[in-house]
């Protein structure tokens, strides 16, 4: 495929808003997970709760859209000059050419869960502020991004779970591609809710503490919430050596993002999977010891990653993991390295067996 | 605003269900004139493709999906396998979320982890993978009203750029109150296209897809256009109204706030 250039990218979870604060605590490694205290939720579980999410509302002119998820969007797109580079671009472009693909599995559910404790005791009916287009329905995240950023384009959510925001990047680019966009905002946007925390407890795939993905004692995942973004184009004429690419699939890697949630057959699974394709000598490592598992905002958080790693010659370790699975024979990080990198392949596996594996590469 | 380059490809099968709708060949007949469109429920069957375990799972949208699927896959003779797809649904099952909701707003809170799997947006796209063994990749996506709109410049994308045929996949259900007073879609309605990227011997017509600012048509029957209009997946109605007549001709498909899908029809026999 032709490569494209991540021209801006952002991400704002529980290890930090924004690039700086993502790459200070990797460096660092730690983790952004802490025990549940969020809303009333009562289980033994650890989450990856970005800080100050409820402290503002939207500014007014999106009030339509006000809900946690559309909060943190837009928490997410203020950092970086992230929306600055899209409005640049939907200048050079025309507003029409610049389209959105955006992922996420929770959209603004949180404020429906909230709602129907509410409900009129005889009619049986939602409060008067309950808003189904611009918070519950799943394409309210895309909408609220156009109106924020003021573009007209085609627009889409996809939601296949855990890979949506993965998928964003392949549809995307296929756009771009076929000539209907010249760029696109990719990313994703999920929040935390109690249909996905007491969702996964119903599985009996949470952990009690924060995940350790690929460690011989691991035994669930741990939720977390992330907005991600980035701007895809085409690459310009003089690239900088480190402007980060989407290259695609590709048949050699430098380092692998694993999917990693921390479930015993997760891992397992894709252990089997990557090693059978690639073999063992390339490292890797999960980040969701760090920012928890993110869901439908987990492809674009650890897209963003892998391009901090590619620009900054760093191989973040996996966190929490303090003894890599033996039967699992991939070559996992517990360590940060640092070296440089010239290609990434970051993995996510949703539910219903939705797939996406993208390759990441430095332009020099 | 002018046409973007146009996404093309050809139409090898059509499924089609919803209120008064059995399938294609009842569809076509009713958007070709040759028979008045008795309203009915829509009537969804079971879905004989899955194992008995995951059919007592699947709820309304699911069995939707599959059926449309099935039909278009079985008239493009087409194998389901080997098919990418895409699958665009406004809202999802709104039944299970209104079940969820329920139970997150009780005392108990205990999920079943059926309804956690089935509330997931892709889970037709789960469950159409267990019913016909396919593991070409499948994308779930939303766009509210302009999911249809969505879903064809997905599957075209994929035709154009990929080179490999893709059955698209376009369905609603209703929600039950308290959520119906929110989002009033009255029945369920899928249609479902097998789009390739060469004419074949199955090719109906050719499809030509772009951006305009043209307004969205309408349908001739003000019956057939409230469906149009009331619920999102039914927007393709213009289109099916070409595929059903084999004409050649041009529509505008309603598809964001400010923009529509112009579709150029060319009929292959």
């Amino acid at each position: 495929m032709n490569p494209l250039a991540l021209t801006s990218f952002t991400a704002t979870s529980c290890i930090g808003r924004g690039v700086a604060a993502t790459l200070a605590t990797l460096r660092e490694r730690r983790t952004g997970l802490v025990p549940c205290a969020f809303e009333t939720v009562t289980l033994d579980t650890w989450v990856g709760e970005v800080a100050g999410v409820d402290d503002a509302p939207l500014p007014a002119r999106l009030h339509q859209f006000e809900c946690r998820n559309n909060r943190l969007a837009h928490l997410g797109l203020v950092q970086d000059g992230l929306a600055e580079a899209v409005k640049r671009a939907a200048a050079r472009y025309g507003r029409e050419r610049v389209g959105v693909f955006l992922g996420t599995s929770t959209s603004g559910i949180l404020e429906t869960e909230l709602a129907y404790r509410e409900r009129d005791p005889v009619s049986g009916a939602l409060p008067a502020h309950f808003r189904y287009r611009g918070a519950h329905n799943t394409f309210s995240l895309a909408a609220f991004a156009q109106q924020a950023l003021e573009l007209s384009g085609p627009a889409v959510v996809i939601s296949c779970a855990c890979s949506s925001s993965a998928k964003v990047f392949a549809s995307a680019r296929r756009a771009i591609e076929a000539g209907l966009i010249d760029a696109a905002l990719v990313g994703g946007v999920d929040s935390l809710c109690l249909t996905t925390l007491y969702g996964f407890h119903s599985l009996q795939l949470v952990s009690r503490t924060p995940c350790r993905p690929f460690d011989v004692a691991r035994d669930g995942i741990s939720i977390g919430e992330a907005a991600a973004f980035a701007l895809l184009e085409r690459p310009g004429e003089s690239l900088d050596a480190n402007a980060v690419l989407l290259l695609g699939v590709g048949e050699s890697s430098d380092a692998h993002n694993f999917h990693g949630t921390g479930t015993p057959s997760n891992d397992d699974a894709e252990a089997r999977a990557v090693t059978g394709v690639l073999g063992n000598s390339i490292p890797g490592s999960s980040t969701k010891g760090a920012t928890g598992h993110t869901l439908g905002a987990a492809g674009a958080l650890e897209a963003v990653i892998c391009a901090l790693a590619l620009q900054h010659a760093l191989m973040p370790a996996g966190v929490n993991t303090t003894e890599v699975d033996p039967a699992l024979s991939v070559h996992y990080l517990r360590d940060n390295r640092a070296t440089p990198l010239a290609r990434v392949m970051s993995n996510s596996f949703g539910f219903g067996g939705s797939n996406c594996s993208l390759i990441f590469g430095r332009a020099g | 605003m002018s046409a973007v380059a146009a996404l093309a490809g050809y139409v090898d099968g059509i499924g089609l269900l919803g209120p008064g709708i059995g399938d294609w060949t009842a569809g076509a007949r009713l958007l070709a004139g040759e028979a008045p469109w008795v309203r009915a429920s829509t009537v969804l069957p079971a879905p004989e493709c899955l194992p008995s375990a995951e059919r007592r799972r699947t709820g309304t949208v699911v069995r939707l999906a599959l059926a449309v699927g099935l039909e278009a896959t079985a008239r493009a003779g087409a194998d389901p396998a080997a098919l990418a797809a895409v699958f665009a649904s406004s809202g999802g099952d709104g039944q299970n979320c209104h079940e969820i909701c329920q139970v997150l707003a009780s005392a108990e809170r205990h999920l079943s982890p059926t309804r956690f799997h089935n509330s997931v947006h892709n889970a037709a796209a789960g469950y159409w993978g267990i019913a016909t063994g396919a593991t070409a990749a499948s994308n779930a996506l939303c766009a509210y009203d302009a999911s249809f709109g969505a879903g064809l410049l997905e599957a075209l994308t994929q035709v154009a750029v990929e080179r490999t045929s893709v059955l698209l996949i376009a369905y609603d259900a209703s929600y039950p109150e308290p959520l119906h007073l929110h989002r009033p879609i009255p029945d369920a309605f899928g249609v479902a296209l097998v789009l390739a990227p060469a004419a074949s011997a199955a090719s109906q017509a050719r499809l030509a897809a772009s951006l305009t600012d043209a307004p969205a048509d309408g349908m001739a029957e003000a019956a057939l256009d409230g469906l149009r209009v009331s619920i999102p997946a039914a927007r393709s109605l213009p289109l099916l109204a070409h595929l059903a007549r084999r004409t050649s001709g041009s529509v505008a498909l309603d598809y964001l706030d400010g923009m529509r899908l112009a579709v150029d029809v060319s009929a292959c026999r």
